[in-house]
């Protein structure tokens, strides 16, 4: 289990200092697959960066199993960083060095026998399904199978947390996609604590159990997957589940009022709620914006409807939708002078 | 005497006599000196152009930033002195050395004294080129600072050192031939000796060409030999 206790850290800059997180608290617990999610300079990778104590935090503590990071020597702060890897959005490998020895060097570091770190190498390279690539050098592999490679290093001495940061940020969606499978392979499999930082929230989606948004450094939310999706409470994570959505916020200064419609995971989607409406309670309303996804099996997203007429209308069409399963209804009206929002 | 009656029949004879006599063993001498002291110059400069990476305030075992000052200021020192003018300074050390301060064999210490410095440079040039990413990397697997620099930092700038060594080679050799006027032997020395001063124009020449010819070698072999050791290039 990872707790990250009031944790803050500032960096001195030549504009001063910039306070890079802000006060978080996380608790990771084992087998977790965990998303760390925020747009770029939200803190995210100066955040996993303190779990692995690359980078000392200026306050709070970072406990592994109870244990305060922070307190550690050198020599002790190095044997974590065989139960803590990292793999990176650029990979990181040693380009003069095959992959076989790249897999290996941590284990070679700590003093592995070479017979014996090989024997673990080639297994390791079985694992992240790359066989006959040992005696292969980095520049010869595509993106995919050079973070592969790094999957197998970082795997090597046997972590029990493996620290992801961005790792698959730099390559094409299908790519992604079997990386991210692998690492939910590895995580279910070797039962490793994975902790994934990213900017995209289809990776968060794809993998991850858990979430928490960060933005300017601090937590804005935090959950379990399917709950954040399905209500987003914080704007950044308004802006991240449904970056369509900010347009929407646009048209909504205009005189009118609208109903937004927020499936929480049922089968909502796949009913025709709109032309339901239209044919029950007589109420023609107009799309304004829609996104929905499915998040395993269930559908999340939101649809913004235009409501014509005046409040009755609104009042019927509101009362019909919220007959409808795992669905949240919040109102926005603005008739000129009086404006607001209604849940 | 001017510079045609340098080409006269009679001075075309004896440069040709004493190409004959001394060049081989010149050119010997020359790359004598030029191997030795490249070895003892790397064999301090490496070392040293670590520890300018390595102890710099952002490098992965910071020093002492006073200590790293001295260090910067004592390499730009060696470094300005004029080779010519170093050579003579270190005449003392030479015969603490060698015994004598004439020769191959003691050319070598002025030599190697000026080019630690430079190879240091070049080392320094050639860490700072790995990727800091990789650094990183090797820190988060629980790399001490020294397996940083010796598994890491140095394995990964292997190319660009061949390379710089290469430079470094020529340029010594390029001091060699200075050290002929002071008393160093080698082809600098028959250029100077036996061509110039004794007017036979033909023995400067063919020293000059003799060297060009060397320079050029050693630099395409190092060139080659950078771009095959680069598994960057492999594709």
């Amino acid at each position: 289990m990872i707790e990250i206790r009031n944790l803050s850290k500032s960096f001195v800059t030549s504009d001063g200092p910039v306070d890079a997180l802000k006060n978080v608290n996380l608790t990771i617990n084992n087998g977790d697959i965990y998303g760390i999610i925020g747009m770029s300079g939200a803190g995210k990778s100066t955040l996993v960066r303190c779990i692995n104590m690359l980078e000392r935090p200026t306050e709070g503590n970072i406990l592994l199993d109870g244990r305060d990071l922070g307190s550690l020597n050198k020599k002790e702060l190095r044997e974590v960083r065989h139960r803590v890897t990292m793999i990176f959005q650029g990979f990181n490998l040693l380009m003069q060095r095959t992959c076989l020895k790249n897999v290996i060097l941590p284990l070679r570091l700590s003093g592995v026998p070479k017979a014996e770190a090989e024997k673990r190498g080639r297994e390791l390279l079985e694992i992240v399904g790359l066989p006959d690539k040992a005696n292969a050098y980095p520049a010869q592999l595509s993106g995919g199978q050079q973070q592969r490679v790094a999957i197998a290093r970082a795997l090597a001495t046997d972590p029990q947390v493996l620290l992801c940061d961005e790792a698959t940020s730099a390559l094409d969606p299908k790519t992604t996609h079997q990386i991210l499978d692998l690492i939910r392979d590895i995580n279910k499999k070797l039962g490793i604590t994975v902790i994934v930082i990213t900017h995209q929230m289809s990776v968060v989606q794809e993998i991850c159990n858990r979430v928490a948004i960060l933005e300017h450094g601090a937590v804005v939310e935090e959950g379990e997957v399917a709950q954040v999706f399905a209500d987003p409470k914080a704007d950044a994570t308004r802006h991240l589940v449904y970056p369509e959505m900010a347009d929407s916020v646009a048209i909504s200064d205009e005189h009118g009022q609208r109903v937004r419609i927020i499936f929480n995971g049922g089968p909502a989607a796949k009913t025709p709620l709109i032309a339901q409406m239209a044919m029950e309670v007589g109420v023609a309303a107009s799309i304004l914006g829609a996104s929905t996804r499915s998040v395993g099996e269930r559908a999340y997203g939101y649809i913004l409807l235009e409501i014509p007429g005046g409040p009755d209308e609104l009042a019927k069409a509101v009362n019909f939708l919220r007959k409808t399963p795992d669905v949240t209804v919040s109102v926005e009206v603005n008739y000129g002078e009086n404006k607001g929002v209604e849940a | 005497m001017n510079f045609a009656n340098a080409f006269t029949p009679e001075k075309l004879e004896e440069a040709l006599e004493v190409i004959k006599t001394k060049f081989l063993f010149a050119t010997w001498e020359t790359l004598y000196a030029t191997i030795l002291a490249t070895f003892f110059a790397i064999l301090i400069g490496l070392p040293l152009g670590m520890l300018l990476v390595a102890g710099d305030a952002k490098g992965v075992r910071p020093l002492p930033p006073l200590l790293m000052k001295v260090l910067n200021v004592i390499i730009n020192l060696l470094r300005s002195v004029p080779f010519i003018i170093l050579m003579v300074m270190v005449i003392p050390l030479t015969r603490a050395i060698v015994g004598t301060s004439v020769g191959t064999v003691a050319s070598i210490v002025p030599l190697a004294i000026a080019a630690f410095p430079f190879v240091a440079r070049l080392v320094e040039g050639s860490l700072r080129e790995v990727n800091p990413n990789i650094i990183e990397t090797a820190q988060s697997m629980g790399a001490t600072p020294m397996q940083i620099l010796l598994r890491v930092m140095l394995p990964e700038s292997v190319p660009s050192l061949i390379s710089n060594f290469t430079l470094a080679i020529t340029t010594i050799m390029g001091y060699t031939a200075m050290s002929g006027a002071v008393g160093g032997g080698g082809l600098g020395m028959i250029a100077i000796t036996y061509g110039y001063n004794r007017y036979r124009y033909a023995v400067l020449y063919a020293s000059v060409i003799v060297l060009v010819i060397i320079v050029q070698v050693i630099q395409s072999v190092g060139t080659k030999l950078a771009i095959k050791c680069d598994k960057r290039l492999r594709n």
